[in-house]
Order: C-alpha cells, then structure tokens, then sequence
C-alpha cells in the first residue's frame, strides 16, 4: 500500500483515537467503582472502605492523566489534519464536542482534584459526592463523544448548504436523539464498566493469590463481579441493538461484517466462521446457523437483508444521481447568489446523494466527467475489507459472551460460597486482564474502519476529508506521537505496576481510632494492620 | 425549531465573537497562571520541598483550568468552524508543539513525586517548565502572526491550502508577540504563587512577577508602536452584509491601511489597551506590598486588556489572509450556522454559571497558602 497523506492521517488518527481508548474505558467504570466504594464507607463508616476507596482511586487517578493528556490531541486533531472535514461537517459535528466540553469535562475536572485533595477539607458526605461527581462527568463525557461519533454513523438532522458548501444542522433534537448514537453509548459505557471490573478483580484475586490484603481484595471482588455481571450482560445487549439500527442506517457496514455477499432469502444465515475472500466475492469455508442472521439483524422472519454485491449495484446508482446533484451545484455556483430556481430544484431532488458523486474525486478531478469505469471503480471501493471486518467483529462477540461467564463465576463465587475462590480461578482472573482492552479496541476498528470510505456515512469520502498537508509534515507528528506515547506508556505501565506491588496506603490513626470506638484493643489483634484483617 | 429566529443571526455572530473572546481570555485567566507557574518552576524552586510546594499551588486545579482550553477548541469548531479548519491545519507544526507540551503537563504532574529518584523528579520538572513556556510561547507567536495575516487560500470548495511552513511564523514581530505573551502569564504565575506560598519561594516569585510585570508593559506598548508603522491592518472594502452565508469569498477585504484606524472609529476600544497597561503596572506597584489578592487582580486584569486589545482592534476581521486577502475570515462570513449558533448559546447559558459557580466553590474550598507541612506530611500531595 502506498502511504500517501491520506493513509497517513488515517494511520495517525487511528494511533492516537486507540492509545486514547486504552485509557478511557478504566476512567468510565472506575470512578464509579470508587464512587460505589466511598458510598458503602460513608453508609458503614468502616475503615476499610476508605482505604479501598483511596486504593482504586489512586490507580483511577494514574490512568486518568493520560486519559486527559491524549484527549487534549483528539479535541485538535481534527482541525489539524482534517480540516476539510472540520469546515464541510463543523457546523454540526462540532456542537456535541463543545457541550461535551461544557455539560461534563468541566464537571469531571473541576472535581477530581477535589477528590484527591480534598479528604482533610471536606465532610464525608461532600467527598462522597465530589466522587460521584467526577463519574457523572466522566460518563457524560462519553455520551457527547457519542453522539458525535454516532453522526459520522448516520447523519440525521442535517442538510448540505449550496452557498457555504457544508452539512448544516436542521435539527438538533435529531442529532442529539440519533438512534446510533444513543445504542452506542450505553454500548461503550457498559464496555468500560466491564473493563474496570475486570481490572478491579484481576488486581484483587493477585492479591489473594499472594495472600495480601485479604479483606481489601475480598470485597472489592464482590463489588467487581456484581457491578462487572451487570456491565457485561449489557454490552450484548446493547451490542444487538446497534447490530439492529446498523441494518437500516449502515448496511454496507453489516453486510460486510457479515461477509454477506449475495441477498439472501429471508431469514438469511448466521456465518459463524469462515475466510472471507473480497476478491473473488465468496467465503470459504463457511460454518452457518440458518435463520440467526436474519432474526439479529431484522427481528423478523421475513425481512431480506441486502448482500453486499446489490449494495455495490446501489451505490452505483447513487453515484449518478449524485452527478446530477454535483453539476447542479456547479450551476447553482456559477450564478453567484442570484436565484438559480431550475438548478436549485434539481440539486434539491439529488442532494442526498452529492456525498456518492465526491466519491469520484479520487479518480476525477470534476465528477462530471467520470467514465463508466470509474464509475464502477468509486462504487467498489463502498466495500471496506472485509476480512478484517469479519473477524475483529467475531473476536469481540466471543470476549464479551465469556464476560457475561466469568463475572457470573465470580459472583457465584463471592454471594454463595462465602468468597471461596479456587486458585486456578484466580489466576485465570489476573490473566485476562488486559482482554476488554482488546474487545474494546476491536470495536472500535469495527465501527471505524467498517465505515470506510467514508468520514460521515454517505456524506464526505475520507481521501476528501484531509487537511492539504505535505507527507514530511504529517509523517513528523505521526512519528512524534508514536515516539511520545510510548514512553508515556511504560512510564504509566511502571507506575501502575509499582502502586499496585505497594498496595494500599494503611492509614493508621485511623485504624486504631476505629478499635478504640469498638472499645478493642488493637494490641489484641496482633498489629493496626487493619481491624478485618 | 423556530425558537433560533428570536435571536437575529448577526446578533448571534457578535455573541459568539464576544465568547470567544470569553474563552480566550477564561483560559488565560485560569491555566494563565498554571503556564507561568510550570515557566517559573526551575527558578523560584530550589530544593525538592520547594518545589513540591510550587507544584501543589496548582496541583488541585490545573485539570480544571485546563478545561478552558479544550472548551475553547471545542467552542472554535462549533461556532467558527472555518477558523478552526484554517487555523489549526496552517499552524500544523505549531499545534503539534503546543500539544506535546500541554501533554507533558498532566503527566508531569501527577507522576512527578509518585517516585523518589532525584533524576525521575528532574526530568519531570523540566518537562513541566517545557509544559508551561513552550504553549505560552507559541500562543503569543500565533497572535503575532495572525495581526500580520496568515497565508492561506480557500478554493472554490471552500479547501483551505496553507502556503507556508513553520519557521516562517518565527519574524520578529510574532516573536516579540510571544515574549509579551509569556511575560504576562509569568506575571500572573509569580502573583498565584505569591498568593499560595509563603517564605523563601514567594520571595522568589514575586520577584519574577515585578520583572515580568515591566517587560509585559514595554512589550505591549513596543507592540503597539510596531503595528501603527510597520504592520499593514485589513478591513472590509464594503459595508458587510452582516446576516448573510458563511462563505469568507463572499466578501471583499483591503489589504493596506492601519489596524489602529479601528481606534479612530471606535475610541471607545481604547480601553482596553489602557487596561493592558494599567493592569500590569498595579500589579507591579503592589506585588511587594503583601496584597496578594488585588496584585492577582492587577495580572488579571492587564490579561483580560491585552487580550481584549487584539480582538477589539481587528474586529471583524478574525483571521486575515495575507495571499488571498478576500479569503480572510470575519465575524459576519465564518461562523456556523443560525441554528447552531443559537444552540450552542443555550447551552452556554445553561451551563457556563454552573461552571462559574462549582469552580468557584472549589477555589475556595482550596483557599489558603500551600506549606511544607501540605506536602510532606500528605499521601495524595503532587
């Protein structure tokens, strides 16, 4: 493949947007874990419950920098390398991100000093929600990225302006209450709930298996596994429901994870395996489950669901009548403001379709004059790979059913055998560890990548997104970040590491404080570890 | 939704111009003084408690304030989306500067004193002097150049080409727009560190604060002087069509002329350049005099007038093209659209007081001097 500027702010983006996420996850499920925490402490006044609050929120704060820190590149980004992008889709792209910046940063940031600072200046009760305060900000955060993120999806509530030569927004009820956007985010929340959970209960049973901290790592399992259960059963599900909006809003998408080259008669199969092949428009080796295609994706048994060589024929169609709305425009332009009645209906009657004829401007200077086969080429290229689509997607599916196991197991575990947990269970438990990463990476490039060739879905084309840079410029910053974020990355690894080797901080005064008011001398229990222990 | 046509699009253009300026001038106030405070880190601090102590003066706001920034890049793409779109891919290299350091920030930090190696505790006090200098020198680059007009075109759909690399920002003028602009977030830093530290380090800073006080006000006048002989300004040729498409083509704009004619027409403007001055100089007067809080007033409001001074002075113009003056970006041709503009000014008014208000709460939360005692005797402490 040749890198060309184009391939490399993808590449750029794609790097940065995922070393981003690598943090983000543990932000959203972890300062609700520590919330949950100091609320059981100020409901029980039992130490302990302090110190696991302190503990995770330690670790919370360690992961929560360089989620900041990379977030600060997202919010840039755009207008750096994509500016045509930025100036084409702007006016309604860029509404969520500034309210996100308003509605929850703000509130996030503003309090997680507090929460750190703030134990020796406020009461219980206003730390507690201090606490909360920083979870509701950071998953609010989340919803606003969404909804930006679930408009590039499916654009809803917008319309391109011939005279200013952008999207601008119609409605922003509709943007705000995109169905896309709303399953994704309960999808991706739920996916960071589960990746703290499974943190939080790989950290404790290490410690188990190491025979410290008992009573810390006993009870933050059992908050773990019953939040992580709950978390997981709801990214499937949540998971399904964007797989649903997907076959109305973005069809090439599923067809394509789907590896579903011909329409099939209703309801179509389920390929749980196989090797798709683009070329030659087949899979290989298919392993199918009649019927559960069709039930997943139209909750019907008799809806069809286009396959991805009608959807090309489509495209096709689309790109001539985006022709028209292109040369329209032309007319539209030419006339310099004056009222062009005849070229504005006609754009009008193809303006949906504009985004298809931009599609030729990777083989063609003006759409226009595209041939036949270049026509047939720009229609082609509406296929993202499907090869990688096809397994990314399998791969997270799997991850998240186990999941849904290993927090059932664990439950089980800590609610009805007394918190018995076998050893090879508990090093299962530290192993998987770094795997809702994975997943959550996977769907990531599953979304993303599957909305190729597209920046916003049937809109504007990606090779037209791009800022008008030089490959010099563009392959420094790349390496720069590349650069960069390593050494912040084991520099974060280290220190994590290093904090959880160290274990919690023992507070003391306040230990013994505690067995004076249950009149026990701590002397009787051999030290001022800690009263549970 | 019909609701947006109350407010007429040209008033909504001016709002969101005056927000911006908000929230330029919001981040300065704020993160202001956590750049000077990094900027100042190696030499009002001498030993590793000092340091602790310099740190921790910010340590629990900074991620607030930083806030301030990503709002106004946020605020920038949705309100003036070909500003956003045509500076941030011309300036590339910059912007890239600019993020490196301000990512150098958080993690320094709050890594800095999470291990006891004096090399690790070096590094990150040099990568947080790197966090603070370097954004405050650039931001002041960027103003210095865009006075000059920057040299973009926009084609007829509206693609922007930027025609020029990143060592051509460096001229003289930019950089003297860089030295005013750190010399008055150093200001404020020395005067917040004042404020929040006591002993040998206030000493220091206020020190630094009373110089940097000074170069702020020779600075800024010498800017001045510079752009009535050696700066060309723009201006609309035509009385502007205030309501109409946000297409920068659309309109016609002189290159030549003076910028300070603007004080000609509206001597009111004069304002705030007198408080640029007299803000800096009252902070000078009083940084030695123990009055912490109106010394912090004095930075404060000599930030709030030179800032003030740059919009005020170009308006409307908000970004010149020096190649292709009819491409320049104004207040009446660059913003989003009627709707957007209005929604985001409901949400702005919803929100912005809360912040204010839980911002407010937290400083005083804060309120008092950091010691040795906050720093060594703390399991949280930066």
């Amino acid at each position: 493949m040749e890198l060309d500027v184009v391939e490399l702010s993808r590449l750029q983006f794609a790097m940065t947007a995922m070393y981003h996420f690598l943090f983000v996850p543990l932000t959203l499920g972890l300062s609700i874990l520590v919330a949950i925490m100091e609320t059981v402490y100020v409901m029980t006044n039992r130490p302990i419950w302090r110190q696991m609050t302190k503990f995770w929120g330690t670790l919370f704060g360690i992961n929560f920098v360089l989620g900041v820190a990379t977030g600060i590149t997202m919010e840039f980004q755009f207008g750096m390398n994509w500016s045509y992008y930025s100036h084409y889709v702007g006016d309604i792209f860029g509404a969520p991100l500034a309210i996100e910046g308003l509605m929850a940063f703000f509130l996030e940031a503003t309090f997680v000093g507090l929460f750190f600072f703030g134990w020796d200046k406020l009461s219980k009760v206003a730390h507690m929600i201090v606490a909360w305060l920083v979870a509701i900000g950071s998953n609010f955060s989340a919803l606003w990225i969404l909804i930006a993120n679930g408009w590039m999806q499916n654009p809803v509530g917008a319309e391109f302006n011939p005279v200013t030569m952008r999207m601008e927004m119609t409605s922003f009820f509709d943007v705000m209450f995109n169905e896309v956007a709303q399953a994704k985010f309960v999808h991706t929340v739920s996916a960071g709930y589960v990746t703290a959970a499974v943190f939080v209960l790989g950290v404790s049973a290490w410690y188990l298996l190491k025979n410290r901290h008992v009573e810390l790592a006993r009870r933050s399992i059992a908050v773990a596994a019953s939040f992580g259960l709950a978390a997981a059963l709801s990214v499937v599900v949540l998971g399904d429901e964007s797989g649903y909006s997907a076959t109305h809003t973005q069809k090439m998408k599923l067809a394509s994870i789907e590896a579903m080259w011909e329409t099939h008669d209703a309801p179509a199969p389920f390929t749980l395996v196989g090797l798709p092949d683009k070329e030659n428009r087949e899979t290989h080796y298919a392993i199918e489950v009649p019927y559960a295609m069709g039930l997943i994706g139209t909750r019907s048994l008799t809806q069809e669901m286009p396959g991805i060589n009608d959807l090309v024929a489509e495209a096709e169609e689309r790109i001539r009548s985006g022709q028209i709305a292109y040369d329209a425009l032309m007319d539209i332009r030419a006339a310099k403001g004056d009222a062009a009645p005849e070229a504005t209906a006609r754009f009008e009657a193809h303006s949906d379709d504009l985004g298809f004829a931009l599609l030729l401007k990777r083989y063609v200077e003006d759409p226009r004059a595209a041939t036949d086969e270049q026509i047939a080429m720009a229609a082609e290229d509406t296929i993202p790979g499907v090869f990688p689509l096809f397994w990314a997607f399998r791969i997270m599916v799997a991850l998240g059913f186990s999941f849904i196991a290993v927090m059932a197991y664990f439950f089980y575990r800590a609610s009805f055998r007394g918190m018995d947990f076998p050893r090879p269970a508990l090093w299962f438990a530290v192993f998987i560890i770094p795997t809702p990463w994975i997943a959550a990476e996977l769907g990531w490039f599953v979304a993303e990548y599957g909305r190729q060739p597209w920046t916003v879905d049937g809109v504007l084309p990606t090779a037209l997104s791009v800022s008008q840079l030089s490959i010099t410029q563009v392959a420094l910053t790349l390496a720069g970040f590349v650069a960069f974020y390593s050494v912040l990355f084991v520099i974060e690894m280290g220190l994590m590491i290093k904090f959880i080797r160290k274990g919690p901080y023992q507070d003391v005064e306040l230990v013994e404080d505690w067995f004076r008011r249950h009149d026990r001398p701590a002397a009787a229990h051999g030290s001022v570890a800690h009263p549970a222990e | 939704m019909i609701l947006h046509e109350f407010l007429s699009f040209e008033i909504l253009r001016v709002i969101w111009w005056l927000l911006l300026g908000v929230l330029l001038i919001g981040f300065a106030l704020t993160d202001g003084f956590d750049l000077g405070v990094g900027t100042l880190l190696p030499f009002v601090a001498r030993t590793d408690v000092e340091r602790r102590i310099v740190i921790n003066t910010v340590g629990p706001v900074w991620e607030g304030n930083q806030v301030w920034f990503i709002l106004g890049g946020g605020a920038i793409f949705a309100a003036w989306p070909p500003l956003y779109a045509v500076s941030f891919s011309g300036f590339y290299i910059a912007m890239f500067l600019i993020l490196a350091a301000l990512i150098l920030r958080p993690v320094g930090f709050k890594y800095r004193s999470k291990r006891d190696s004096a090399a690790w505790r070096s590094a990150w006090d040099w990568a947080l002097f790197v966090g603070g200098f370097v954004p405050a020198l650039v931001f002041g680059v960027a103003m210095g150049n865009v006075l000059q007009g920057v040299p973009f075109r926009l084609n007829d759909d509206l693609m922007t080409v930027y025609d020029g690399g990143f060592f051509g920002l460096l001229n003289p003028f930019a950089l003297l727009a860089g030295v005013v602009s750190v010399a008055m977030l150093v200001m404020h830093g020395g005067n917040w560190l004042a404020l929040k530290s006591e002993g040998v380090v206030a000493e220091r800073a206020k020190r630094y604060a009373a110089t940097a006080a000074l170069v702020t006000v020779a600075g800024f006048v010498l800017a001045g002087l510079w752009l009535a002989v050696g700066v060309d300004g723009y201006a609309l040729a035509d009385p502007a069509a205030t309501g109409g498409p946000s297409n920068p083509l659309l309109s016609e704009i002189r290159h030549g002329g003076s910028w300070l004619a603007a004080y000609g027409a509206r001597p009111w403007i004069a304002v705030a350049p007198i408080l640029g001055i007299g803000g800096a100089l009252l902070a000078y007067r009083q940084v030695h005099r123990n009055r912490e809080v109106l010394t912090l007033m004095g930075s404060s409001l000599s930030i709030l007038g030179i800032i003030a001074t740059v919009g005020l002075t170009m308006f409307p113009v908000i970004l010149p093209s020096s190649i292709q003056p009819d491409a320049s970006l104004t207040v009446w041709d660059s913003s989003s659209s009627h709707l957007t503009l209005f929604v985001m000014l409901v949400s702005t008014v919803i929100f912005m007081p809360l912040i204010l208000l839980y911002t407010a709460w937290v400083y005083k939360v804060l309120w008092g001097k950091v010691t040795e005692n906050d720093v060594t005797d703390s399991d949280h402490a930066y």
